[in-house]
């Protein structure tokens, strides 16, 4: 069977009616212990004291808001190319969940900040990209929300949804090129390089429990864009006959 | 409860904001799964779908 046939609504809704729950499931018990042991069970650490426990949302959540951009991003390219509705009705599902968590990281580095470099906010390349990002997904949210015909704002929100990738991808590599006041990076493949292990564990049990609630949240929101396509299209054949 | 010394206003303030904004999306998400497939139902109801 091709890989594309799992695209086609009815079995969509078949498969991930089976998954949903254990993503739901999944998602909550990765979310309690990792954030539980962050918060409860590390200690301070030498430059950071308590704040340190911020970063088991503000990571997790920053890493979302930039990766669900991105896979919006191929997903939409599928719809430009192959036209499966699925495909560009995941990627109006994941907006809402990535601007949100745009909000969380933006408003928790905006927090952490303040202790730590003594400032709630700085205007470089990594944070205003990110800021960026923050405004392309209202943007992309009110496109879909302002044109009528669903292909039309699948096309539109589509190319939106390339043109922001810029940003998506300077909130996440801006230190490559610019001198930020931003750290690099808090999960590096070589983890000794960032964080050390007793901060790097719960930090990646909270990394797992914000990507599963992101792809529960997502699933859930797509299976409703596809009920809501189909109420459409029934009522227009309704109204034809 | 950790003691959070000085910062706790910082991190219980993070994670409050987190909290709330986590709530707002999966409630809003969840209500509206819902509500859509109820109306789903009734339409495909009314104009006599499976």
């Amino acid at each position: 069977m091709s890989i594309w046939e799992y695209a086609n609504p009815l079995r969509f809704m078949g498969w991930t009616g089976k998954v949903l729950p254990w993503f739901w499931a999944l998602a909550i018990a990765a979310l309690v212990v990792g954030l539980g042991w962050g918060f409860f069970f590390t200690p301070e650490a030498e430059n950071f004291g308590s704040t340190v426990k911020i970063i088991y949302i503000h990571v997790p959540s920053a890493f979302i808001a930039i990766n669900a951009w991105f896979m919006m991003v191929v997903t939409s390219i599928i719809w430009l190319v192959r036209r499966h509705h699925v495909s560009v009705l995941a990627a109006k599902a994941a907006a809402p969940v990535g601007l949100t968590m745009t909000l969380i990281a933006l408003i928790t580095g905006a927090i952490w900040g303040q202790p730590t470099w003594t400032t709630w906010w700085v205007w470089d390349a990594r944070l205003t990209a990110f800021l960026v990002l923050c405004l392309f997904y209202l943007g992309y949210i009110a496109l879909w929300a302002a044109i009528e015909d669903p292909d039309t704002a699948a096309d539109l929100t589509s190319v939106l949804s390339l043109v922001g990738s810029v940003f998506a991808f300077l909130s996440r590599y801006a230190a490559l090129f610019w001198a930020t006041q931003h750290q690099d990076s808090s999960l590096s493949v070589d983890r000794a390089e960032h964080v050390s292990d007793v901060f790097y564990q719960p930090l990646l049990l909270s990394m797992a429990g914000f990507v599963l609630l992101f792809l529960a949240l997502v699933l859930m929101r797509t299976r409703t864009e596809i009920r809501l396509r189909r109420i459409r299209a029934i009522e227009t054949r309704g109204r034809r006959s | 409860m950790p003691d959070l010394g000085e910062y706790a206003v910082y991190v219980l303030s993070s994670y409050a904001v987190t909290i709330a904004l986590l709530a707002v999306i999966i409630g809003g998400s969840v209500i509206r799964s819902r509500r859509v497939k109820a109306e789903l139902a009734r339409v495909e109801d009314e104009h006599g779908h499976a």
